[in-house]
């Protein structure tokens, strides 16, 4: 099914904000919402949005390829990205990473075993008075995460652990 | 002193629309449209010395005045892409006082003829984005936006656009690129965005903060804006303290306050009572500042900074101290640098990639003395030929940080 099928509202809402011959100013919005199922763009999703536009398919994968909040594959269900840049690692953020890393038994890049959790060192997010800190990028959007511990982030996954089966 | 950006700290519930209007909210906007003539808000903001915030402290009125009038429409944008290692003060004023920000974007669209104005958002600030758009709704429900504003001929639409992760967007041209749906990278100027910006159309990009200034000065009076900070430095600016001090946060204060009373006073000191090494008054972007009691006793200013050495740019101020090696401090801005250079530009794109594996060879004990001169080369190298300030930045702190504690580097590399 396509974009404008499945969320018909959404899209004219997006195509509503540029001018209609700069439809392609479209292009992000639209690549959000292509994500918001299967945390990644799908071909079909590359595609769709390409004839949407009229612009190729490689135009918009060069934007998939570009941004850092664009995904080409498939993750765990939440990316956790936490923040190690300057600011932040002088506040710790480095070790943080780490004994969450242990805590977890994985390596950043990597996925918990159940899929629920990627592990993911980002560049600043303007959060650096709050360190350390992360954001998750999962199918409800992006949310910060301030000032947190191991034992903090611990019982966020187990929320989103149990978020995830009332769901289901 | 009663806060002029961060007035949420004063008001409770600022955030909501009728509280603001209850504050004088958007009296400043009605009399720029029913009593005002677009260039004459663009001569009060002239006259106020404001300027730009988001780092280039370029003059704001002056910037709006080089709108090309022979081509239209025009357009307004709001960097709100807030990117800069250290700096996190736009999210407090969207979250916090979000109609004062939209406010001084619609004045700034009256000024210059712009009956659409976007506000660029980095793709991180995903809910502060939500939560504009109910206050744009909120302003629309209430005549505040929309045709024929205050029974005027004027209209005017604002609009979120959420980035998606790139801290080239903070540069005007590739924001504008990055609109456009484009890959972010910045544009070869001449021309600059007043003659040939979003859409090939007369644009004014301001940052979040620059705008958040203009309905006071409008209420007030250029006068009243002026009497505060300096001569070089008109007004109030939000420093964003970080690093490794015992209350971070953002302070609003007057221009020409000293470091020593933005560290100690209002950050309450280094932590474990350290002594303080090195400051970064503008980001990773940043000189490494030297700090001795003449250092400490500089007044935070555009020019006073410039006789350290260095740039106030956004002031976002990093405070390191004593336990911090500066090998490290530059080998954590440039991978920044490197992970967020566009590829557009040569020196910048190799640049980048060759600093990291030097500064990683150094910081891992592997290093000799030549590699330490070698990327000290390698950043001269890349100063002044890099297509946008990006490529500059990313030397800023390799250069001064070799220069000026090169002691620090001996110790990395093996004897």
């Amino acid at each position: 099914m396509s974009l404008a099928q499945k969320y018909p509202n959404e899209v004219n809402q997006i195509l509503a904000k540029y001018p209609p011959e700069h439809k392609r100013s479209a292009v992000m919005p639209l690549l959000y919402l292509a994500q918001r199922e299967e945390g990644y763009v799908t071909k079909d999703a590359l595609k769709d949005i390409a004839q949407m536009l009229d612009i190729t398919e490689t135009d918009v994968a060069s934007i998939v390829g570009f941004y850092s909040l664009y995904h080409d594959h498939k993750a765990g269900k939440y990316r956790m990205q936490v923040c190690t840049d300057l600011p932040c690692a002088l506040r710790g953020a480095d070790k943080f990473l780490a004994d969450l890393c242990g805590n977890l038994g994985i390596q950043v890049g990597e996925t918990t075993p159940d899929g629920l959790v990627t592990l993911e060192a980002v560049t600043c997010l303007a959060a650096c008075d709050k360190a350390p800190m992360f954001q998750t990028q999962g199918p409800d959007g992006i949310q910060y995460h301030e000032n947190m511990t191991v034992d903090k982030t611990l019982e966020l996954i187990e929320a989103l652990k149990s978020a995830g089966k009332e769901v289901k | 002193m009663a806060h002029v950006l961060l007035r949420h700290r004063d008001i409770p519930n600022l955030n909501q629309l009728d509280v603001y209007q209850k504050n004088g909210g958007f009296e400043a906007f009605k009399k720029a449209i029913t009593a005002m003539k677009p260039n004459e808000v663009t001569d009060v903001v002239k006259a106020s010395g404001l300027r730009g915030r988001g780092g280039a402290g370029f003059p704001t009125g002056m910037k709006w005045s080089f709108i090309d009038n022979k081509n239209w429409p025009h357009y307004v944008v709001a960097n709100a892409d807030e990117s800069e290692p250290g700096t996190f003060k736009d999210r407090e004023i969207m979250e916090s006082n979000p109609f004062q920000f939209l406010e001084g974007l619609a004045i700034a669209s009256y000024a210059v003829g712009a009956n659409a104005a976007y506000i660029y958002l980095r793709g991180e600030f995903w809910q502060v984005a939500a939560l504009l758009d109910e206050k744009i709704a909120d302003m629309e429900k209430a005549g505040l936006l929309g045709e024929k504003l205050f029974g005027s001929d004027y209209s005017l639409k604002i609009y979120t656009h959420l980035g998606a992760g790139a801290y080239i967007c903070g540069e005007e041209t590739a924001l504008l690129e990055s609109i456009e749906g484009k890959r972010g990278q910045p544009r070869i100027r001449p021309p600059f965005p007043p003659a040939y910006g979003l859409y090939g159309k007369p644009t004014i990009v301001n940052n979040v903060e620059t705008f958040t200034n203009v309905p006071l000065i409008l209420a007030n009076g250029a006068e009243w804006y002026k009497s505060m900070g300096t001569p070089d430095s008109a007004g109030v600016k939000i420093f964003s303290l970080s690093g490794r001090v015992k209350k971070p946060g953002n302070y609003e204060l007057p221009f020409g306050t000293t470091f020593r009373e933005l560290v100690y006073n209002y950050g309450g000191g280094i932590l474990d009572d350290r002594p303080v090494k090195a400051i970064m008054p503008a980001g990773a972007s940043s000189s490494l500042i030297v700090v001795d009691d003449k250092a400490l006793d500089t007044p935070m200013d555009y020019a006073s900074v410039r006789t350290l050495g260095a740039d106030l740019g956004s002031a976002s101020v990093i405070v390191i101290d004593d336990t911090v090696s500066i090998d490290w401090v530059i080998n954590k801005t440039i991978h920044f640098f490197k992970h967020e250079s566009c590829g557009k530009c040569t020196p910048c794109r190799e640049g980048n990639h060759w600093m990291m594996h030097l500064t990683e060879r150094i910081h891992s004990g592997e290093g000799s003395q030549n590699d330490v001169s070698l990327l000290l080369n390698v950043a001269k190298q890349m100063q002044g030929k890099c297509l946008c300030a990006l490529g500059e930045f990313a030397t800023m702190a390799v250069v001064t940080g070799i220069e000026r504690f090169p002691q620090d580097f001996q110790k990395a590399v093996k004897a």
